[in-house]
């Protein structure tokens, strides 16, 4: 394994450990790399390592063993901060700060950044716009908006600062799927338009094939494999292809059926 | 004559006991404020300090009052004026709510919130002060609250080392074995402090997060 930084990735994990202080590891001997621009979905279910992952890029959470680089450069070296405040960062809708008004959630990183007022005001403006909020919703509360609303608040607040990096985990989770479906349209025009380099994480397959660039699959704190949509769909690897099993079992039309007899 | 009749005629004298009350509890209370919220900030970031910190405000707790104001006596400068004496014992008293609500406020942040924050970039000092303090602020009222309402009743046995305040009438009420000047005392020390928790309860629900 060579150990010197791919100055090409965006983010690389070199033989990448983390361990809990008990000592059960959480992750084990990850070697990953996310090209810059690319929105790379870590897929995996329910305690796979997807989220702490996530969490060793913003340095949440410090490796017990390897090397991170972010734009080349180790995690140690960066000011933590400054690392922090140039990744975006998306969670489940509980991250809004509930005592912040909608626009001054989205304007946190240039205030504390140190942006002049004005321009902080009219950044949010342009964000409630790219993300499609109504202006009049500024003022309002978290608590006063619908789920859809906040979650299109909490990629505005990843964007404020202008970040080249977006770290997304399970960002549309908790939504309907009706709204969720709109997130992830937007999300892709979005993505379009900005370029970011993405690391997105999820459980649901069919999210992953329609937002990723390249899909990694973790399981049990390791990675499995990483491949392109196209490739994960038609993988005869055995866990690619039990969990792409599992999707299709749940939408198949007998399960459908039940519920809709036109499709019998 | 009854207490009322008693309390309209000396009027003037409640008024001034109950100003001497006031200022007692509202001395130690800004005292324990500015004490207690800094250590039970401190302990949330240095937990080694949380158990020294909590069990020396707790252990004070266990102080029978008469026996603190009686301790303090021959302590230099504090034993001094009696009303200095009294400020400093009620302030004793007052920490272990103010230190305790604080940590328990900071702590009880909703971790995600709390995350979230760090994850932005925000230095500890922002996420204290934009985040964390602000929505502990309601728990942290409701500490100075027991506290303010645990002051006012002990702040009544002040007057036993001369110190002042409703106290006084108890104590003549008991020497003279005259129930209506004990009430004269023990009826405005209780409307004291019903006002406290009525009003600091308000202040506590409106700084609530929804």
């Amino acid at each position: 394994m060579n150990n010197s930084p791919d100055h090409r990735a965006a983010i690389q994990f070199q033989n990448v450990s983390y361990r809990l202080n008990t000592g059960y590891e959480l992750l084990r001997n990850l070697n990953l790399e996310v090209q810059r621009g690319e929105t790379l979905v870590l897929l995996g279910r329910s305690g796979s390592g997807k989220t702490t992952t996530l969490k060793l890029i913003n340095r949440l959470l410090l490796q017990s063993n390897g090397e991170i680089y972010v734009d080349g450069r180790s995690i140690r070296d960066w000011d933590v901060i400054r690392l922090r405040r140039m990744i975006g960062y998306v969670i489940q809708e509980v991250g809004l700060f509930p005592h912040f008004t909608v626009a001054r959630n989205i304007g946190v990183v240039p205030q504390i950044e140190g942006w002049p007022a004005d321009r902080i005001q009219s950044r949010v403006q342009e964000l409630l716009q790219l993300v499609g909020l109504e202006p009049q919703l500024a003022s309002r509360y978290p608590r006063e908006l619908s789920g859809g609303q906040r979650q299109r608040v909490g990629v505005a607040r990843a964007l404020a600062a202008d970040p080249s990096f977006l770290l997304m985990d399970e960002p549309f989770g908790a939504l309907d799927p009706i709204t969720r479906a709109e997130l992830q349209r937007e999300f892709l025009a979005l993505q379009r338009r900005l370029g970011k380099t993405v690391v997105f994480v999820t459980h649901d397959l069919r999210e992953a094939l329609l937002l990723g660039t390249r899909i990694t699959l973790m399981e049990a704190g390791q990675l499995v494999v990483t491949l392109t949509p196209d490739e994960f769909l038609h993988s005869t690897d055995p866990m690619v292809a039990a969990y792409v099993d599992a999707f299709k079992t749940e939408i198949s039309p007998k399960s459908l059926g039940q519920n809709d007899p036109q499709t019998k | 004559m009854n207490v009322l009749q008693f309390i309209a005629q000396n009027h003037i004298e409640v008024l001034e006991l109950t100003a001497e009350h006031l200022w007692l509890v509202g001395a130690s209370i800004f005292l324990a404020v500015l004490i207690g919220i800094p250590l039970g900030i401190l302990i949330t970031r240095w937990p080694v300090l949380k158990r020294p910190v909590l069990g020396g405000a707790n252990i004070i707790q266990t102080i029978p009052s008469l026996a603190l104001f009686g301790f303090l006596l021959p302590a230099p400068w504090i034993g001094a004026r009696a009303d200095r004496l009294a400020i400093f014992a009620l302030t004793m008293y007052a920490l272990l709510p103010l230190i305790s609500g604080t940590y328990t406020g900071i702590k009880g942040v909703d971790p995600a919130v709390v995350e979230a924050g760090r994850g932005m970039g925000m230095t500890d000092r922002q996420l204290l002060w934009q985040v964390e303090f602000p929505l502990a602020l309601g728990v942290i009222i409701a500490g100075v609250r027991v506290a303010a309402v645990i002051s006012i009743g002990l702040a009544t046995i002040a007057a036993a080392i001369g110190a002042g305040g409703l106290g006084e009438y108890i104590f003549r009420g008991l020497a003279m074995v005259n129930n209506q000047v004990i009430l004269a005392g023990a009826i405005p020390a209780a409307a004291l402090a019903i006002l406290a928790d009525v009003s600091l309860g308000w202040l506590e629900k409106r700084l609530k997060p929804q």
